[in-house]
């Protein structure tokens, strides 16, 4: 089970960094999603992983070995936050595309922009 | 207490004088000043009274306790002269200057900066911390930068207060440096214990290294060669700051630095080598100079340099006398300085002048003036029956004794004299060529006599200077040995203060430097000449620029060669050096062997995880073509959230889910705008493999350190929550509980970060307006029916329903799955489906919030709900929480679920701003906007790559903007 989630996220890390190199904004955004996915997942798995036991605490079940709840409350934040992230990058590529004409992000500004 | 008012009120209250013209007039601030001031003497004087004999009054305030800082004081005789020396003369200052500036100087400003800079000073000499003198110091070149460049409207006073800053700044620097190893080597920061372990410190082989960084910061502060040419440079300060700085305060905080430390380093062959070599060049250097200056502020500036290096060279000598001498040249100095710089800005204010080849026959004008000028500087040129005389005097004594112990017994001496000659040399010129030679020309002004209160804080330093001369046993003798005894403790020498002591060679060495100063004087002409033959020195000012402006090449030249102009560029450099020092460790891991048992994992995760893999690779495959690779992306995203389903954490699912959805309007929303292809090739060849060999790298990096985490045994303080989130949270859902309850202050921090988020895309968006084009890239039309009839229809329905999905979900967070976060997303992407279905315009009018305000009033729910407890006396954010019994129904209200409901406001209100801020921003092309922002179209760049599209799509954008001829 470990493996498995192992690879997964390495290879969607893998994908977000290929997109971050690209020369255009908008594969810029997709290659940040993907590793804000990776990172949430590796954030998470910090707690170790669990299947079958949330973090909802039970009176009546006696010891439960409950998943650990502090990876998740602060995955939970970051995916929120991450979100708000995304809105600014968009807009701000939206509005780079706008005043300067292009969404290269590989290339030195023209000179009367510059 | 009465010594932490001594320091504070000037501090504390330095904003005062501000106050003062806007009050009550011209003058008020003056007066505020001095009754600052006056009040910091007055608990000086209740502090010292309380004092017995050699008493050390030590005062104990923590501030940071781990650091090993406090702002511990200590007031005994060495720190209660200083800080006579800064109240007396600082008083006094502030009396001249009340008449000294004009109108238009800001003089509000300047008592303010003044006083700030008294109570830095007083700070720096009342420390027993010495991480505290350290913060003092600094303080002191911070509020003397202001001081210099009082006059900001003036390029000279600029450079002058920057170079100033410059040069000791550095200066303070090193002295960190240098105490930091002081308080190694001793163990403490606090000054007894440094100045208790004399022996321990000389023995320690970091002893030289502590040594020549606290010198570097006093030769820096108290302008010893060849750190001295800061000091004329803040002569373009306004005269009382001068008259302050450079007399009793900032120059002198170096020396006293010097005897304030002198029983802790002092005593070694080091510190005589470098602490009396460089006085007596400074000694020199700065007489030679001053002579031939023609500015008397300038002359008065290098005569000062050459005092100072007097009294360093004492310090020095590592003899007791030496010690007390220099103590004695302090307070002298002082005085007779003080009063000099005064008359100087008298001089200044009353002819437009200061050159002294055009000022002349004054003393007709001013007869006051001129003998005090006179009487301050024969004590300056060491003249009996004045104070300069005695210290002087003491001087060369030392000079001969220090001298007959070395192997030329002459150089000492001879330096001695051939300085004090000089001295006399320009004391005679200040007198003479300003008051007594006939006038040579027209002044800018006629000369007229000074007011009277304008010159009493010189006549009282004048007769000072005198009192001191006449009677010293009777007058300074007890104080004297009062402060001696505080330095030296036992090995105090008996202070024998006479007049005459017999012609000895120290009073032959006096006549013959007054004979020759006025001998040079008469002849400085020959001088001159002999100045002009001599290869030019290397001036401070030029060789500190140069410094500097090779420091900013280097920089440039860094940033410039670091500089790519390109992200990819960045991210690599990045993605590489993270790689590399991630493996260091990786390798030197004792061992990667799996220490946790792994287990099969159960079929559905191997799915899961896989629509996660092929959602990634398909949006790697499809990214040239953005709207597919959005939608592949949109897989990977279902896949996290499917993940986190099967691994137990179904508010992390929620949380997924919701935020996919929004996050795919927004991209498709951006998209409308952008264009609908990122071009192949546009990168050089073979970019794709490297680039592919970087991402498999930290992909496998990455995968290897999380196998490695996860197959790790470990210990969590999650137990603690896990048992306390019912009893004391009042909650069964532990993340809810963990998010608004234990951690609710980051909780708060992270709505924040959303509302900043918010506000910055609105900004970003404010000015922004693009025409919606009629027809996609490919040249086919965008589809007429903006908003189709059957999304418009069963939105309609739905919206109620989400509401009440939303109000289930929030209201159940803190014991199921559940909570603000979500609650928010959901009402967001159910408003937001109003939008699309609808238009702009039906749904702003029906929604008529101000979206900003309404994250504001989250946030303010959140923030009220964290301080209600405080009203409690409770700490901040801590919960309460009851059983309600409502009739059948018994439910639980913790207040965490109003901290709840702020986070789902903020989160609601976040979504829209950003969302129908975004969709606001097309206008069409061809009518007049309805749209209800400001900024109609303004030029509107095409886009730059329209290429043709071989493939049709279908319409993907939900259109929000205005709908004008549409149903609703």
């Amino acid at each position: 089970m470990e493996l498995v989630l192992a690879l997964g996220v390495g290879v969607v890390a893998a994908c977000g960094v290929y997109l971050l190199l690209r020369a255009r904004t908008f594969s810029v955004v997709l290659g940040l999603s993907l590793i804000s996915y990776a990172t949430n997942l590796f954030l998470f798995g910090v707690g170790r992983i669990t299947v079958g036991a949330p973090p909802i605490y039970d009176a009546s079940a006696g010891a439960v070995a409950y998943a650990d709840p502090i990876p998740q409350a602060l995955v939970l934040t970051a995916i929120v936050i991450g979100f708000a992230m995304t809105a600014f990058v968009v807009v701000l590529a939206l509005v780079a595309h706008q005043r300067l004409g292009g969404d290269r992000v590989d290339q030195p500004l023209p000179e009367d922009e510059a | 207490m009465a010594l932490l008012l001594t320091i504070t009120l000037p501090l504390l209250l330095c904003w005062v004088p501000l106050l003062g013209s806007r009050l009550a007039g011209r003058h008020a601030s003056a007066w505020l000043a001095g009754l600052v001031a006056l009040g910091s003497i007055v608990s000086l004087v209740v502090a010292a009274s309380g004092q017995a004999g050699d008493a050390v009054q030590l005062v104990h305030v923590p501030w940071m306790p781990h650091l090993g800082l406090h702002l511990n004081m200590r007031l005994d005789g060495l720190s209660l002269m200083f800080c006579a020396l800064v109240l007396g003369i600082g008083e006094l200052v502030i009396v001249y200057a009340r008449y000294y500036l004009a109108d238009d100087d800001h003089r509000d400003r300047f008592f303010a900066f003044l006083l700030l800079f008294m109570g830095a000073m007083l700070g720096v000499v009342t420390a027993e911390n010495l991480l505290s003198l350290v913060v003092f110091w600094e303080l002191t070149s911070v509020s003397s930068f202001l001081l210099v460049a009082f006059k900001n409207d003036k390029a000279a006073a600029r450079r002058g207060a920057r170079r100033a800053l410059g040069v000791t700044g550095l200066g303070g620097l090193c002295l960190l440096g240098g105490v930091l190893l002081l308080g190694d080597i001793v163990g403490s920061y606090e000054l007894s214990d440094a100045l208790a372990s004399h022996d321990r410190i000389v023995a320690d082989p970091r002893y030289p290294y502590a040594l020549v960084l606290v010198l570097l910061g006093v030769f820096t502060k108290s302008a010893q060669v060849p750190f001295h040419f800061w000091l004329p440079g803040a002569m373009s300060a306004p005269t009382p700051a001068s008259a302050y700085l450079h007399s009793a305060t900032m120059v002198k905080a170096g020396v006293f630095l010097l005897v304030r430390l002198w029983p802790a380093l002092a005593g070694t062959e080091q510190w005589f080598l470098m602490v009396t070599g460089l006085g007596l060049a400074t000694l020199l250097f700065g007489s030679v100079v001053a002579l031939f200056e023609d500015d008397i502020k300038g002359l008065l500036a290098y005569s000062t340099i050459s005092h100072l290096g007097l009294i360093t060279t004492l310090f020095g000598l590592n003899t007791t006398a030496g010690v007390v001498a220099g103590i004695f040249h302090i307070m002298n100095h002082a005085t007779f300085k003080a009063s000099l710089f005064m008359a100087a800005g008298i001089i200044d204010h009353e002819t437009g002048t200061r050159d002294l080849r055009a000022l002349g026959g004054l003393a007709r004008h001013m007869k006051s003036t001129a003998l005090l000028a006179t009487v301050a500087s024969a004590a300056m040129a060491g003249i009996p029956l004045l104070n300069g005389f005695l210290s002087k005097e003491m001087f060369f004594k030392e000079a001969v004794d220090v001298g007959a112990g070395m192997s030329q017994p002459w150089l000492v001496p001879t330096i001695a004299t051939i300085a004090g000659a000089f001295s006399v040399g320009y004391s005679v010129r200040f007198v003479w060529d300003v008051f007594f030679r006939p006038a040579t020309g027209k002044l800018p002004h006629d000369p007229h006599p000074p007011p009277s209160w304008m010159q009493a804080p010189v006549a009282l330093l004048v007769v000072l200077c005198v009192v001191v001369g006449v009677a010293p046993a009777l007058v300074v003798q007890p104080v004297l040995e009062h402060v001696s005894l505080s330095v030296l403790g036992t090995q105090t020498p008996a202070v024998d203060l006479h007049l005459w002591h017999g012609l000895n060679l120290p009073f032959i060495m006096s006549l013959v430097a007054v004979g020759a100063g006025v001998g040079l004087y008469l002849r400085r002409d020959l001088l001159t000449k002999l100045r002009q033959r001599l290869p030019a020195l290397p001036s401070g000012p030029r060789v500190y620029e140069s410094i500097l402006a090779g420091m900013f090449r280097a920089s440039r030249f860094v940033t410039e060669s670091l500089h790519r102009d390109s992200l990819p560029g960045y991210v690599v450099a990045v993605l590489a050096s993270g790689l590399v020092l991630g493996l260091v460790p990786f390798l030197q891991a004792p061992s990667l062997s799996v220490s946790r048992v792994t287990s099969v994992p159960p079929a559905p995760l191997i799915g899961f995880v896989l629509l996660l893999v092929l959602g990634a690779l398909a949006t790697v495959r499809l990214h040239h073509h953005r709207l597919l690779a959005l939608l592949a992306l949109s897989l990977s995203g279902l896949g996290t959230a499917l993940v986190f389903v099967e691994l137990s954490a179904p508010d992390l699912a929620l949380t997924q889910l919701s935020v996919e959805v929004a996050t795919t309007v927004l991209m498709l929303l951006a998209l409308f705008f952008l264009p609908s292809r990122s071009p192949k090739g546009e990168q050089p060849s073979g970019r794709h493999i490297r680039d592919a060999g970087l991402a498999i790298a930290v992909g496998l990096g990455v995968a290897a350190l999380l196998y490695a985490v996860l197959t790790r045994p470990f210990s969590t303080i999650a137990d603690y929550y896990i048992a306390t989130s019912k009893s004391h949270g009042g909650g069964t859902n532990i993340v809810n509980v963990i998010l608004v309850d234990f951690r609710g202050f980051d909780t708060l921090g992270e709505i924040t970060v959303l509302g900043v988020a918010a506000i910055a895309v609105s900004a970003m968006l404010r000015e922004l307006s693009i025409p919606r084009p009629e027809v996609a890239e490919d040249g086919r039309r965008w589809s007429l029916d903006r908003h189709p009839f059957l999304l418009r229809v069963m939105s309609r329905p739905l919206l109620p329903l989400l509401l009440l999905v939303a109000i289930y979900i929030l209201l159940r967070g803190h014991n199921l799955p559940g909570g603000g976060f979500i609650a928010g997303l959901v009402t967001g992407v159910a408003l937001i489906l109003q939008f699309m279905a609808g238009g702009l315009s039906f749904a702003t009018a029906r929604l008529r919030f101000d979206l900003v305000a309404t994250a504001a009033i989250g946030l303010a729910i959140a923030l009220a709900t964290g301080l209600a407890s405080m009203l409690f006396g409770q700490p901040f954010l801590a919960s309460a929480f009851t059983h309600v019994h409502l009739g059948p129904i018994e439910f639980e209200l913790a207040s965490a679920m109003a901290f709840d409901l702020g986070v789902f406001i903020t989160v609601v209100s976040v979504l829209l701003i950003i969302l129908v801020r975004l969709g606001r921003v097309g206008v069409d092309a061809s009518s007049p906007s309805p749209d209800p922002s400001p900024d109609p179209s303004p030029d509107p760049s095409p886009d730059p790559s329209p290429d043709p599209r071989p493939d049709p799509s279908p319409d993907p954008s939900p259109d929000p903007s205005p709908d004008p001829g549409g149903p609703c």
